[in-house]
């Protein structure tokens, strides 16, 4: 949302600057609804959910609940969260760079980039509930891949981990975080690529360069920029993502679904206010994030006009 | 993951249209809701809101006929996480608009938790959504009192007295048994004891209904094992360390088990009540997984009563408690204990021979005595879990 709010506030800003006053008037009146919708349904949802982590059950201020930072398996939730969303942003963002480079040797409108790209648009969106049945369905110890493996190769994937079941575990979520994580990647990263001139490869070659040399010296470090800001992205994403891992690993390991536990627990009664403060702890890691991506971005930008 | 349609630009969409078409729905929802309204007070009852949501018998619409009345002019029930497998309860909303056409029963958040029922009465407070009946775990219960109005349905005497708030304000409706459930084309031979599952044959295969620290059902699980490796209700210890055991073996499962993995083979072995592990077998009909097996372990049997309650600010007061006098009706008892649960009223019904005894036969009567943690003992067993679970499964 915050990149989807900047880009518009950036757009406008750019527009007034051009045709005058009565312009930026008319541009915030367009721009009114949005920022209503994001009152609503953003601003006023989120301080009001951080805000319960200061009060009691009861009503009354409190600075106790944060005492929940301290207990081990909160840390643990909040390390585990972390580095899986790191290593699926990271391991995304390599994979989706890479079917951008594959994707520019195809002509910019023709049939395969546009599937791609279409494909790529659904795909990002694909998760909850249904994507850890589907994974279930691939690499669960029934599943059809691991059964194929284990028949042809007398390899049980599912055997390889001392945890149990891969897909059963935190590290398990990076398979089917994975899966709308490259083709987000896809959809970030494609137009920096496309951004690309043919002449500074033809220029780079009529100075000597080598295409190693290009890659290394111009390419990439145009490149790095959107590059870092999508896997930032990806980051976010991961980071945020509840669902799926509700399905795969009900027994908890990461922050989405300590919080869940808090908030629904019907055992432990009372404690739904902690909850307020883990979405703290979130909000606290993914403004990090988005400011970083900010910054990227504005980097990257130059480079894009 | 909003982000990625920041590309896409989106057609402008003309705004006054849009705005109209929203006020004018806007407009018609509400007018029909207020004429709704105005029908349920004026026509069959000349009870108010308020004298309705503190009624506490049918007497008080003048008796049952009164209170269909009353509840058909309200139109509508609202009940909360209650899913079509779980006890029954598809049968039992199905007889219930097959009763009373003239109620709409909308269910809300099916699979929910207590917690989340309380939740939902408490945000939309005074809003004609909000749940009218509560089906709660007695934890979350009790923490709780003052939402629940006192009612008290015709047969109140047919409960036994610890079976019930003696000023109405909850009952006990139906417990299963913690049992284990298991798919018997992987499991050839049934287990005999708790013990059995931390064998090599079990490697990878048992699951249960979710944290132990969220989930009622899933502490019950572990309550369960307690009980059936020696310890005692007062201390759970040895359940959490059973499962630190099973886990330790890799026998113990992290997903989330459901009638879907347990068709595909992928949860073999469940631990959870025994209405909930009937339905996903043959009784769940084509939905079932024919192969799955219920066993109730000998030993100290584990059970614990969900309760009804009505909400003291239900938007369909009398449907709330026509929905109460119909689950208490001998009618409603025989299908939970179809499923497996054994409702509040059963002894009264063996007695008075209102039992449907063939589905008694099937079931089987529920042993002389189970436990049944205490509030305080759920309480203590509670905390214990949510120092001590994530790191003996971790």
């Amino acid at each position: 949302m915050t990149a989807t709010a900047s880009g518009v506030a950036a757009h406008i800003g750019s527009g007034a600057g051009t045709h005058g006053s009565r312009r930026r008037s008319a541009g915030w009146l367009g721009f009114s609804p949005f920022a209503l919708y994001v009152l609503l349904f953003l601003a006023i949802p989120t301080v009001y959910a951080v805000g319960s982590g200061f009060f009691t059950k009861d009503g009354a201020f409190t600075f106790a609940n944060l005492a929940a930072f301290a207990n081990p398996t909160i840390i643990g939730d909040f390390v585990s969260s972390f580095w899986v969303s790191a290593v699926v942003a990271l391991l995304g963002a390599v994979l989706g760079a890479v079917v951008c480079y594959a994707l520019m040797g195809t002509k910019p409108d023709g049939v395969l980039r546009t599937i791609v790209d279409s494909a790529s648009s659904v795909l990002a969106q694909f998760g909850g509930i249904m994507l850890a049945f589907a994974f279930i369905a691939l690499m669960g110890i029934q599943g059809v891949l691991s059964l194929f493996l284990k028949q042809t190769f007398g390899v049980d994937i599912n055997t390889l981990s001392p945890n149990g079941p891969l897909l059963y575990q935190v590290a398990g979520l990076v398979f089917p975080y994975l899966y709308f994580s490259v083709p987000l990647m896809v959809l970030t990263f494609m137009p920096a690529m496309e951004g690309m001139r043919q002449q500074w490869a033809e220029a780079a070659a009529t100075l000597g360069a080598s295409r190693a040399t290009y890659w290394r010296r111009v390419a990439l470090p145009i490149l790095a920029p959107a590059f870092w800001g999508s896997t930032v992205l990806l980051f976010a994403n991961a980071f945020s993502s509840f669902a799926t891992a509700a399905a795969l690993i009900d027994q908890g390991g990461i922050v989405p679904l300590a919080i869940k536990q808090q908030l629904t627990s019907e055992t432990v009664v009372g404690v739904s206010n902690t909850a307020g403060v883990l979405a703290l702890g979130m909000i606290v890691v993914m403004v990090a994030v988005m400011a970083l991506y900010t910054a990227l971005q504005r980097r990257a930008r130059r480079w894009q006009r | 993951m909003s982000h990625t349609h920041i590309r896409r630009s989106t057609r402008p969409v003309t705004m006054p249209r849009l705005a109209m078409i929203v006020v004018a729905a806007a407009a018609a929802v509400s007018l029909t809701a207020c004429s709704g309204a105005a029908g349920a007070s004026t026509s069959a009852s000349s009870l108010s809101l308020a004298e309705k949501q503190k009624a506490a018998d049918a007497a008080a619409f003048g008796g049952m006929d009164g209170l269909v009345a009353a509840a058909n002019a309200e139109g509508q029930l609202n009940v909360i996480t209650l899913p079509p497998s779980w006890a029954n309860y598809g049968k039992i909303i199905a007889g219930f608009q097959k009763k009373y056409p003239g109620i709409k029963i909308n269910s809300a958040n099916p699979n929910g938790s207590s917690a989340d029922e309380v939740a939902a009465a408490k945000s939309q407070k005074g809003q004609s959504t909000a749940p009218d009946v509560f089906d709660l775990g007695t934890a979350v219960l009790g923490q709780n009192l003052d939402l629940m109005a006192a009612y008290k349905v015709a047969n109140w005497n047919d409960l036994p007295a610890d079976f019930k708030d003696p000023a109405g304000k909850w009952y006990y409706d139906y417990t299963g048994l913690m049992s284990i459930g298991y798919d018997s084309k992987q499991i050839t031979t049934a287990p005999t004891s708790v013990e059995d599952l931390l064998g090599s044959q079990y490697k990878g295969k048992v699951a249960i209904k979710g944290d132990p620290t969220q989930a009622n059902e899933a502490a019950s699980a572990v309550y369960w094992a307690d009980l059936q490796s020696g310890g005692t209700a007062d201390d759970v210890q040895p359940g959490i360390d059973f499962f630190g055991k099973l886990k330790k073996a890799g026998n113990f499962l992290s997903v989330l088990p459901t009638q879907a993995t347990v068709n595909s083979g992928e949860t073999p072995v469940v631990i959870q009540w025994s209405y909930n592990n009937l339905a996903w077998g043959a009784q769940g009909g084509s939905a079932g997984n024919p192969n799955w097996k219920t066993v109730v372990l000998p030993g100290t049997a584990l059970g614990s009563y969900y309760n009804q309650a009505i909400n003291v600010d239900a938007p369909h007061p009398a449907a709330a408690r026509l929905w109460e006098e119909y689950l208490y009706s001998p009618e409603v008892q025989n299908l939970y204990l179809a499923s497996g649960a054994y409702p509040a009223t059963l002894q009264a019904m063996i007695s008075n021979k209102t039992v449907d005894q063939s589905v008694l036969d099937s079931v089987g009567e529920p042993p002389k005595n189970f436990v049944q943690l205490t509030p305080e003992q759920a309480t203590t067993a509670a905390s214990l879990l949510s120092s001590k679970w994530a790191s003996a499964v971790g």
